[in-house]
């Protein structure tokens, strides 16, 4: 067990480490970051519950609070008073770890995330990695466990069958998703997600035509890895009732349902930083606003920060809405056809991405 | 025998999803501005559009119910102001839930409607058991119940939900009918 002297230790040899400001900073971002983005999912989840039902020509949760901007309130309440009821069958350890290991991941991917370029001197991202993106797949490919777990502990059969569908998913698509990235690595030429921001001040990179392709297969790939529809087979409510998290209820079905959504942001925040931008404001206004600030002032206040984050929050909610969108479009793939998609069509079309990348930049040069 | 079933031949730009793909957003986004744009029209102009929202947001709005609806039973009076109940007690026989009961009493002599010799000193209604059938207000020789509209009747206690004399005339009011049948007896 950690002691009080063991944990003062810690603390000490941490601060020493790093030094006092840059802890303090961190944890202060941490907090902020993790509010907002908890904060964002609780209200993506009302935008997607309104945004269904005007597409459905119905009306949707407009009780609580004014035109129901309360809703999340009242929904997460719910979510803690209920009864944490566990059924007799399940493998209790596996059971309780999924939800936790699902939503882990997904609020980790997001601290390598440039949310704006600088804020009184201190970079707009919680951990400047060089391998930025890598990190990025690495944990965002542990979520999957997840759910894979939750499918196996709830021991029953359709949560089973939800389980390996999004084994199966996530090895058709994460291939093609981490190949399609490539030619922007080779473009911008680095892997540090706020170095392929500043590589964009002047032309955001989807308008390439390769880095177009690029951004189609990784915006597809993206719906696949979050679990959304079109490719939403794991859970797929009319055939396996929910699929992987049908045994599960009230705060364990709210971790898988916040590690999804908290999954969903995450992606349209990589997208944005990947191929929108980033914090970068549209139409390269003066050149100060998008041009990586090199003048370090701590402590100076620049409203010009502000308007980055909002720049990279408009952004996000833009590629949301697009989300939630086809998510009430589009019917849901066959389980074949997903394989198809992801075997047949998209491991082919970006590898042969990377190749033409390659000779484009040969002959450039 | 097996039925041999001509797939249609995809041309390479349907194979492709994304034209299908645009259409369908063409037909969500249709879909989402036209129901925005009915629930303002309804909301701020009281417009009623036959396409569009179809939620109905039921405790502010309500159905228009049909003519010879049967709503809840009431008690009425005749337009000089006479309770029309003669007490009876055909409704209280005929009623299948058994959700009236009726209390007689003689009508004291020195009333102007002393002739009519009878009145309901209490006339209860239990709203908890009633089924709306309208079998009271068929049965009433002296139409004296009459259905109303109202459906829905909301309460904190089962005992508020039992209508007496006073709340079955206050709910009943006055009927306008030109047929004052004990006026010359």
């Amino acid at each position: 067990m950690m002691t009080g002297p063991m944990i003062a230790g810690l603390w000490a040899d941490t601060v020493s480490f790093f030094g006092e400001n840059m802890v303090a900073v961190t944890l202060l971002k941490i907090v902020v970051v993790l509010g907002a983005l908890l904060g964002l999912v609780s209200y993506t989840v009302l935008a997607e519950r309104r945004i269904s039902a005007l597409i459905q020509d119905r009306v949707g949760p407009n009780r609580v609070g004014w035109f129901g901007l309360l809703q999340p309130l009242a929904d997460s309440f719910k979510f803690l008073l209920k009864e944490n009821v566990m059924p007799a069958h399940v493998n209790r350890i596996y059971y309780v770890m999924a939800p936790c290991i699902a939503l882990a991941p997904a609020l980790l991917t997001f601290i390598v995330i440039p949310f704006g370029n600088t804020l009184a001197g201190e970079p707009m991202v919680i951990a400047n990695l060089n391998v930025g993106v890598l990190w990025m797949f690495s944990i965002a490919s542990l979520g999957v466990y997840g759910i894979v777990l939750g499918g196996w502990a709830s021991n029953s059969k359709y949560p089973f069958l939800g389980g390996i569908r999004s084994g199966a998913q996530m090895i058709s698509y994460e291939i093609s998703m981490g190949l399609s990235l490539i030619p922007v690595f080779m473009h911008v030429g680095s892997l540090n997600l706020m170095e392929i921001v500043n590589a964009q001040s002047h032309l955001w990179l989807f308008v390439y035509p390769n880095l177009f392709v690029a951004f189609v297969i990784f915006m597809i790939s993206s719906f696949a890895e979050t679990n959304r529809l079109p490719f939403d087979l794991p859970e797929s409510e009319q055939e396996l009732v929910g699929g992987y998290h049908t045994e599960y209820g009230s705060m364990k079905f709210a971790f898988f349902f916040l590690a999804e959504y908290a999954n969903m942001i995450t992606a349209s925040a990589l997208m944005v930083t990947l191929f929108f931008g980033g914090w970068q404001v549209p139409f390269a206004l003066p050149e100060s606003l998008n041009h990586p600030v090199t003048w370090f002032a701590p402590f100076v206040f620049q409203p010009i920060s502000l308007v980055h984050l909002l720049s990279f929050f408009l952004k996000i909610l833009l590629l949301l809405t697009m989300f939630i969108w086809v998510r009430w479009t589009l019917p849901r793939f066959r389980y074949d056809q997903l394989m198809n998609l992801g075997w047949k069509i998209f491991l082919p079309v970006s590898l042969a991405n990377v190749f033409v990348t390659g000779i484009w930049m040969a002959l450039r040069h | 025998m097996a039925i041999k079933i001509e797939r249609p031949v995809l041309k390479w730009h349907e194979k492709l999803y994304f034209p299908a793909i645009l259409g369908g957003i063409r037909v969500t986004t249709r879909h989402f501005w036209r129901t925005i744009g009915t629930w303002i029209a309804g909301k701020k102009y009281g417009m009623v559009v036959s396409a569009g929202r179809v939620t109905m947001e039921y405790p502010e709005e309500k159905w228009d119910v049909p003519e010879g609806y049967r709503g809840a039973p009431t008690l009425v009076k005749d337009p000089d102001g006479r309770v029309k109940c003669v007490a009876c007690q055909l409704c209280e026989f005929v009623c299948p839930p058994r959700a009236i009961t009726i209390t007689p009493e003689p009508i004291p002599g020195q009333l102007p409607n002393a002739q009519v010799e009878k009145w309901p000193k209490e006339f209860e209604i239990d709203m908890l058991r009633c089924i709306y059938c309208g079998l009271c207000e068929e049965v009433c020789p002296e139409e004296a119940i009459f259905l109303l509209k109202d459906y829905s009747f909301v309460g904190e206690s089962r005992e508020e939900l039992i209508h007496n004399k006073e709340r079955l005339l206050e709910l009943g009011g006055m009927h306008q009918d030109k047929i004052y049948k004990w006026k010359n007896k």
